[in-house]
């Protein structure tokens, strides 16, 4: 055994593949409360979908697509630099983890940067609930709504922010943790025997880009028939 | 713990593939929102979302080489999701909301 398989192995292990085997299960149990913590609102948004589908639609079609189309490209391109920095840090490659952790916090950065574009656009439409709602004229002019279902478009809106909003925080959270471990791989801190921070980091970034997968199609593309 | 293969590196061109069909498929789920399905729009959409995520957990996750616990620990995930959504469904839709509409 080299000396860094030495290090990288916890006394309470008995062997690297059971501390490895441990630690991905326990970042298994952590995205599946997540799985859930993000099902609750996908929930919630299936419930008032239901309940009041014109309204979402008409709703849906004032979102711009394309930025939406194009942030899950770039979110796609984050996911596959992710993919191969975990790829280089199990081949002991450092540097070049390195590097495919930066190129993933500069997709993630872009992402982020397009988020600010789109909920700046909802502030000058004055379309954000509770903090800045548009007379029921306005709204009503500018989401081809009327009557009731203009008040309706606020859950649209709530939820909007709530499930996107949510979803950007996580990268808010990942893109540090992506800085502390590219600095680490650069440091040669990661070898063959041992890289989990790395494949585990993955793992949350991919689960991210999951809920982002289902979160375009339904909330950017419902209202184009 | 011979079944563990925790070692197991995945070949590039795996990620790439699956990169690739990841681009595809959001290009099919932009087509297919401009398409008139009928009822069946949502589900086309979340079909293919499913898809999309399939893969990504298979492959960039590396669940399909993972420990059979890791395994379960997914299939549960899911299915908890689904038990979520639909019990709560058929309470809604089985009984008329008095603001409905």
């Amino acid at each position: 055994m080299s000396e860094a398989t030495g290090s990288a192995l916890q006394h309470h292990f008995t062997s690297l593949d059971q501390q490895k085997n441990a630690a991905t299960l326990g970042m298994w149990a952590f995205i599946v409360q997540e799985v859930l913590f993000f099902g609750g609102m996908f929930t919630v948004y299936t419930v008032y979908r239901s309940q009041y589908y014109s309204v979402f639609e008409a709703c849906s079609h004032h979102l711009d697509w394309k930025l939406g189309a194009l942030n899950t490209i770039v979110l796609i391109c984050s996911s596959l630099t992710m993919a191969l920095a975990v790829h280089a840090a199990a081949l002991g490659k450092g540097k070049a983890a390195a590097v495919w952790l930066a190129a993933t916090i500069a997709l993630g950065a872009w992402f982020l940067g397009n988020k600010v574009v789109e909920y700046h656009q909802k502030w000058e439409d004055q379309l954000i609930p509770g903090l800045r709602w548009g007379a029921a004229a306005d709204v009503g002019r500018e989401l081809h709504l009327a009557g009731a279902d203009v008040d309706r478009a606020q859950l649209y809106f709530s939820l909007y922010f709530g499930m996107t909003g949510l979803h950007a925080l996580h990268m808010i959270i990942g893109i540090p943790i992506l800085a502390w471990l590219a600095r680490r791989a650069w440091a040669g801190h990661f070898s063959i025997e041992y890289s989990t921070p790395v494949e585990l980091t993955g793992l949350y970034w991919h689960f991210v880009d999951i809920v982002w997968i289902f979160l375009f199609p339904l909330l950017y593309l419902i209202g184009h028939r | 713990m011979a079944s563990s293969d925790s070692h197991h590196v995945v070949p590039v061109g795996a990620y790439i593939a699956v990169f690739l069909a990841l681009v595809a498929f959001t290009g099919i789920t932009v087509w297919a929102a401009g398409q008139d399905f009928g009822a069946y729009n949502t589900a086309v959409a979340v079909g293919i979302a499913v898809a999309k995520a399939t893969m990504v957990v298979l492959i960039f996750m590396h669940v399909k080489w993972g420990t059979k616990l890791t395994q379960l620990y997914v299939v549960a995930g899911v299915v908890f999701l689904l038990i979520l959504i639909a019990i709560t469904m058929s309470d809604y839709i089985s009984r008329p909301w008095p603001i409905m509409r």
